[in-house]
């Protein structure tokens, strides 16, 4: 065991000196392989911690919504409804949701304007998420005028801010009360936007969902299970966010191993030679390439991690911010909680150090099984 | 000191570093679990359904309440033109909905 300790030892010796021969290729192609892993390791972690984010945050989203739908389009609900919902069984309770967008030229951005259930809010007074307070520069106390559906002037006094740590849910809100709501978007006083439902047994909530489908053929029902999934799959290994990054790095990686596996320069086929005429085994030769591709792979991935993790949970994520806002004007000053699965880890380990190192084994093991004179020539 | 033992004790450093990461983020967690809270309380408050990262556009506001075909609204041949439209993938069928 401690000769073949001893061996490994000087193998990594002559690959490091062997590596620092050509630093120039050596160093390049170590910062490539870095940006490839930094770029993976990035995406992965801040997706991870936007999806755990996700269900638990909405794990408290209602359990069914009921959407009218018009033509295809959502449509205001009628709050008749409720009466042929009441006889559902195992329907707890329903009310109305009221709430909708308004674009604001003033700020360039869309708000999202709701009725709380559960808050008091007086009319002519608002409480607004910390997105639409940086976007106006508006504080407690503050007016905000806005021109309503039917064009006329608002002006709405602020009354509180919605608390700077829930801006990842709040950031857009503005919450009004009811009378205003509807007088700024002209909605009659028998419509809603939408039904909120709770069921006595969690079990039944399908069953549900398929008698409201049912009874009321023009509305949609949307499960809170559906609202996991739909977050679950926005921030999941295979859509959206990680599949245009990923498409790109892969390819990019792709190339790379292929360009490396592909052949061998005339020096290193010489090199070969003369070691193996100096009395170098085939086994020694690929075990001293093994440790060449693994000692670039091997700090390519612990420099792009641990580079990755800094960017993401200590520097709020930068990188990302011009892909993330899009258009958009009211992104929540969030930083992304901290989460790192084992699993993940291991599986970027596996998919960027492995391949890499098989891939400069191959060519090596073809150039050493031929005799040495003619790889020399 | 040979360049062996310079490159093992950087890679022992680097993985020392990795489990610091480790520990690191099981004590970010922790410390963000007020505020999760907090969040959770105002989703269950209000009754809210999405997260407010994406807000150009309603069905990238409310992916979990926007139609099948939100990203043809305004006819069936109108292509996403919102950036966010690349990160936020259409509904899928696996989806489920009724």
């Amino acid at each position: 065991m401690r000769t073949f300790l001893r061996r490994q030892r000087y193998l990594i010796d002559y690959s490091l000196s062997a590596l620092a021969r050509r630093p120039g290729k050596h160093l390049g192609l170590l910062l490539v392989y870095t940006l490839i892993v930094f770029l993976l390791a990035s995406v992965l972690l801040f997706t991870q911690s936007l999806r755990r984010e996700a269900a638990l945050v909405l794990a408290e989203s209602p359990e069914v919504i009921l959407q009218r739908l018009v033509a295809g389009r959502h449509d205001l609900m009628p709050l008749e409804y409720l009466d042929r919902i009441g006889r559902i069984r195992g329907v707890r309770e329903t009310y109305g949701r009221l709430w909708g967008y308004f674009y604001d030229p003033a700020a360039r951005a869309n708000y999202t304007l709701m009725v709380p259930r559960g808050l008091d809010i007086p009319p002519g007074e608002i409480r607004i998420g910390f997105g639409i307070a940086r976007a106006r520069g508006l504080d407690v106390g503050d007016y905000l005028s806005l021109r309503s559906a039917r064009g006329e002037p608002f002006s709405f006094r602020i009354s509180a801010l919605l608390s700077h740590e829930t801006e990842l849910v709040s950031s857009d809100l503005m919450l009004l009360a009811e009378p205003d709501f509807r007088r700024f978007f002209a909605i009659p006083e028998d419509r809603v936007t939408d039904f909120v439902l709770a069921v006595s047994n969690p079990r039944e909530v399908r069953k549900v969902a398929e008698k409201l489908s049912l009874a009321l053929p023009d509305t949609r029902p949307i499960l809170r299970e559906e609202i996991l999934r739909t977050y679950d799959a926005l921030f999941g290994w295979r859509q959206g966010l990680v599949l245009v990054l990923l498409a790109g790095a892969v390819l990019a990686f792709v190339i790379f191993a292929w360009d490396r596996a592909s052949g061998l320069s005339g020096e290193e086929r010489r090199e070969i030679g003369i070691l193996k005429s100096l009395g170098w085994e085939t086994g020694d030769v690929l075990r001293m390439k093994f440790w060449e591709g693994a000692i670039l792979s091997l700090t390519a991935f612990f420099l792009g991690y641990l580079l990755a993790y800094l960017q993401v949970f200590h520097l709020s994520a930068f990188l990302f911010d011009p892909v993330l806002k899009g258009w958009a004007v009211l992104y929540p000053d969030f930083r992304p909680v901290p989460y790192v699965d084992g699993l993940q880890v291991a599986t970027l380990f596996f998919f960027t150090v492995f391949p890499y190192t098989v891939a400069t084994i191959v060519p090596i093991w073809r150039a050493a099984v031929t005799d040495p004179d003619a790889v020399m020539r | 000191m040979r360049k062996s033992d310079r490159f093992l004790s950087g890679i022992a450093l680097a993985s020392a570093l990795l489990l610091l990461a480790r520990l690191d983020a099981d004590r970010g967690s922790r410390a963000a679990d007020k505020s999760i809270a907090a969040r959770a309380r105002l989703v269950a408050e209000l009754d809210l359904t999405d997260l407010a990262l994406f807000t150009e556009a309603r069905y990238t506001r409310h992916p979990s309440q926007a139609d099948r075909h939100s990203a043809f609204q305004d006819h069936p041949l109108a292509l996403d033109h919102f950036p966010t439209g690349s990160l936020v993938p259409a509904p899928g069928r696996d989806q489920g909905r009724p």
